[in-house]
């Protein structure tokens, strides 16, 4: 029964998507209220029947109704309950599912919340919005229904992949989620925009909080993404380059850089047709990364349901909404007025090389990715990209961007001069040229490129924390109110680029320093390790809910103190699973990894990952940066708008 | 002038859509090899260790067998892993070319994660991967009881590859004298 309802809920929002696509955009064209207000109503309407949708299925797995043909082939009754309700977006109809649900509750929020947009402008974004709605209600209803029966039902279902049984999934695809379907607000106000032919300032107003908000969890999705990778799969590594995780990287990449330039669109009126465009490619990124998990046209490790016939499907979608949304950009976009000028050296100058940056780096992952396809295309040759291509190319750019972090913050918009900005930095540059001067004494020559990042890191660090002390020291007079009245987006803005300089830190130690060793250990036997004493003490078999798992107990010793770690194999029904023992100290982990039996003993595998938590504590205090930014007052969303003459108005005709 | 600039990014996308499409007629996993029919170009391959077994050309023939080509280094290996250690237990025939790999590494990963090879060569420089046409791990081949090369599949084999495609043609092979 409950299966019939989300189907009848989902062919209703499908029907009111299709409704919110047209109604809201012929209102906004005749300037009729009627038709507008009707847009909003579809948008919060869609947004019940979809998440009402997305209930049913998710109490089907709670109920183990196996007679739903999807709840059978990826729960049982052995599987804990947290699971099975994670198990609704664990499948590709579950998670599709769960994407046009977070759609329709963005939809919602604008339509709720967007009272203070021009009602034509609301109105086009719902329409936008609702076209995206229906195409991916669509996608669902016609490819990859949830909610198909199977009579008879089987008493029993099968499993959820195993490597998906873990608190990290439960928020890790709807963090994902999202931030890439966030962009898709951006994405429609750019679509909007450039209907309506001008971009004014409460445009920019409203653009920013929502980018961010797509921005944030996509920043905690990819660092707890990379975090699960790293404890659960047992192959000790933080980042692969896979297809599946630079999916992620390349709307992030663009996502950032369209955060720092709708920051100068919103505050000097400048690089608008740029921000329009960025919008855009951002979103589609977004979308290009659901059609490769989702299409199987590259391998991954990460492609757990592929089918050629939905990845047709999705490429459908994506050459219908970029290449109208492209194909609006070149012919609207000119028409756009450019906004102010500024001098090379300003604030404005710094991001918009960030930006530069930050898009090759989008485009060389880009082409890292897909290049296999198009060589395979052109020459008929199959070739695999693996890091060495990213090392060769995404470093030597991100590192001089890293660089540049700490220069842009401490410019003055319109124009500034380099030898002022330069003294500005001079105690930032004084910690990380200390900090380098102390890694090369301890560590030598021979360790350069890890002196180096750590300099960098330092750097990073110091300037970040130079943002708002700058502004304190300007008002030491009364130090008191000048925190005070310091505003979040300033702690923001230094919180997330002290997370960069985090992050640098721990990919500098686990590249330059990490060990690992394979051996075959008996009970009782201890090895020296990394600075370490591991004794294996035992191994048994235990019985899990659902599993059957080899526990090693190690006894470790090290410049720390002793503690007993737990590694586990665990053997599910269908496949193996390592759970490594892990111990985390905030200079290095301690990472072992338990495989088979052999010879009376077990084979393990022990990995020293010196200063790798800072990667995801980095990761993590950048999405708490943008968090700390969107709560600041002047960005928060619906706060009324005491809007200035609009900035930019069309330009007259050539 | 202005205007081709601004054209640029939906030319781009229509060549990058053009690609995306041919490419996905094109099914990654399905490669034909300029084998099929013919027999395994012959090799002989050392252990990983001197406990084990080697492999070569001829260890491969009498019974129909599964080459599996794998690597220590091999992320969707491991994903493969699995069936492989399943279809060992069921009693299959499998044999394995450790490819572009150092012996000891080999050794280690088959000894944490278990070894579902009867037999296992290691291809320490590539070369006998290349003489086979290997362009990546996991590969494998089956091959028939008079060493000839039936049928090539190109990354790892799921319980679904297995089940639709490479377990009829086992069958049949067995079947055949």
């Amino acid at each position: 029964m409950l299966a019939e309802v989300g189907q009848f809920a989902l062919i209703l929002a499908f029907v009111i998507s299709l409704v919110q696509a047209a109604v809201p955009l012929v209102g906004a064209h005749r300037g009729d209220p009627v038709l507008m207000a009707l847009g909003r109503a579809a948008a919060l309407l869609q947004a019940w029947f979809v998440a009402t949708a997305f209930v049913c299925l998710a109490a089907s797995y709670v109920a183990c109704d196996f007679s739903v043909a999807l709840v059978a082939q990826h729960s049982n009754t052995a599987q804990p309950l947290p699971y099975r309700i994670a198990a609704t977006w664990g499948s590709h109809e579950g998670s599709m599912l769960l994407w046009v649900l977070i759609l329709a509750i963005y939809g919602g929020a604008v339509a709720r919340f967007g009272g203070t947009l021009r009602e034509s402008l609301q109105a086009r974004v719902l329409g936008v919005q609702g076209l995206i709605g229906a195409m991916f209600l669509g996608f669902i209803l016609f490819t990859s229904n949830p909610f198909l029966r199977l009579s008879p039902a089987p008493l029993e279902g099968t499993e959820l992949n195993p490597l998906l049984q873990d608190p990290g999934l439960v928020s890790h695809p709807p963090l994902l989620y999202l931030g890439y379907v966030g962009f898709s607000v951006a994405f429609a106000f750019a679509v909007a925009a450039l209907i309506e032919g001008r971009v004014d300032a409460a445009w920019a107003r409203w653009v920013r909080p929502w980018v961010l908000a797509a921005w944030i969890p996509l920043t905690a999705g990819i660092t707890l993404g990379s975090l699960w990778a790293y404890y659960e799969l047992g192959w000790g590594g933080w980042w692969f380059w896979d297809p599946v995780e630079n999916a992620s990287l390349m709307p992030w990449l663009l996502g950032t850089a369209l955060l720092h330039s709708a920051l100068v669109l919103e505050r000097r009126g400048a690089l608008v047709s740029w921000t329009i465009l960025l919008a855009i490619l951002t979103f589609s990124l977004s979308l290009i990364g659901t059609f490769l998990v989702r299409s199987g046209i590259l391998t991954s490790v990460h492609s757990f349901a592929v089918d050629p016939e939905r990845g047709v499907y999705i490429l459908g979608i994506i050459a219908a909404t970029t290449g109208a949304a492209l194909a609006l950009y070149a012919w609207r976009a000119p028409a756009l007025r450019t906004g102010a000028l500024f001098a090379p050296v300003s604030r404005e100058g710094g991001i918009t090389l960030n930006n530069l940056v930050l898009v090759v780096l989008a485009a060389t992952v880009f082409f890292g990715t897909f290049s296999p396809v198009f060589i395979e295309i052109l020459r008929g040759d199959k070739i695999s990209v693996g890091p060495p291509y990213y090392a060769r190319t995404f470093a030597p750019l991100a590192v001089p961007l890293l660089a540049l972090v700490v220069l842009g913050p401490m410019a003055n918009w319109k124009r500034d001069r380099l030898d002022a900005i330069v003294r500005r930095v001079r105690i930032p540059a004084a910690i990380a040229g200390a900090a380098l001067l102390i890694a090369l004494l301890a560590g030598g020559w021979r360790t350069l490129v890890a002196v180096a990042g750590l300099g960098l890191a330092a750097w990073l660090v110091a300037g970040a924390v130079a943002i708002p002390v700058r502004r304190w020291w300007a008002g030491r007079a009364y130090l008191g109110r000048s925190i005070r009245t310091t505003p979040p987006a300033i702690f923001g803005l230094a919180l997330a680029h002290a997370g960069l300089g985090l992050l640098t830190l721990g990919v500098t130690g686990v590249t330059a320093w990490h060990q690992d060793t394979v051996l075959n250990m008996q009970p009782g036997q201890s090895v020296a390790f990394a600075g370490r004493t591991v004794a294996l003490q035992s191994v048994e078999m235990v019985q899990g809910p659902n599993y059957q798992a080899r526990q090693a107990r190690f006894e470790v010793k090290g410049p720390t103190g002793s503690y007993t770690l737990i590694g586990e194999r665990r053997a599910y029904a269908s496949s193996q699973t390592t759970e490594a023992a892990i111990h985390v100290t905030p200079l290095g982990n301690l990472y072992i990894s338990v495989g088979d039996e052999a010879d009376g003993g077990v084979v393990v595998r022990m990995w020293s990952h010196p200063l790798i938590m800072w990667i995801w504590t980095g990761g993590f205090l950048m999405a708490f940066g943008g968090l700390v930014s969107l709560s600041d007052r002047r960005l928060r969303l619906g706060v009324a708008a005491r809007a200035p003459a609009p900035v930019l108005v069309p330009a007259a005709a050539e | 002038m202005r205007r081709i600039l601004f054209l640029a990014p939906i030319l781009l996308l229509v060549l990058v859509l053009a690609g995306f499409g041919v490419g996905l007629r094109r099914d990654p996993s399905i490669l034909p090899s300029q084998l099929i029919g013919k027999p395994l170009p012959a090799f002989s391959l050392p252990p990983l260790s001197p406990d084990r077994a080697g492999l070569a050309t001829t260890d491969l023939a009498g019974e129909p067998v599964l080459l599996n080509v794998f690597a220590s280094w091999c992320v969707a290996c491991r994903v493969e892993h699995p069936t492989l250690m399943r279809l060992k237990a069921e009693g299959v025939n499998i044999a394995g070319l450790d490819w572009k790999d150092e012996p000891a590494d080999g050794a280690g990963w088959l000894g944490q994660n278990g070894d579902p090879y009867a037999r296992t060569g290691n291809d320490r420089t590539g070369r006998a991967g290349i003489d086979m046409g290997v362009s990546g791990v996991p590969e494998t081949f089956v091959v028939d009881r008079r060493g000839r090369v039936r049928y090539r599949q190109v990354g790892p084999i799921t319980p679904e590859v297995w089940a639709e495609t490479i377990a009829p043609l086992m069958a049949k092979l067995r079947a055949e004298s």
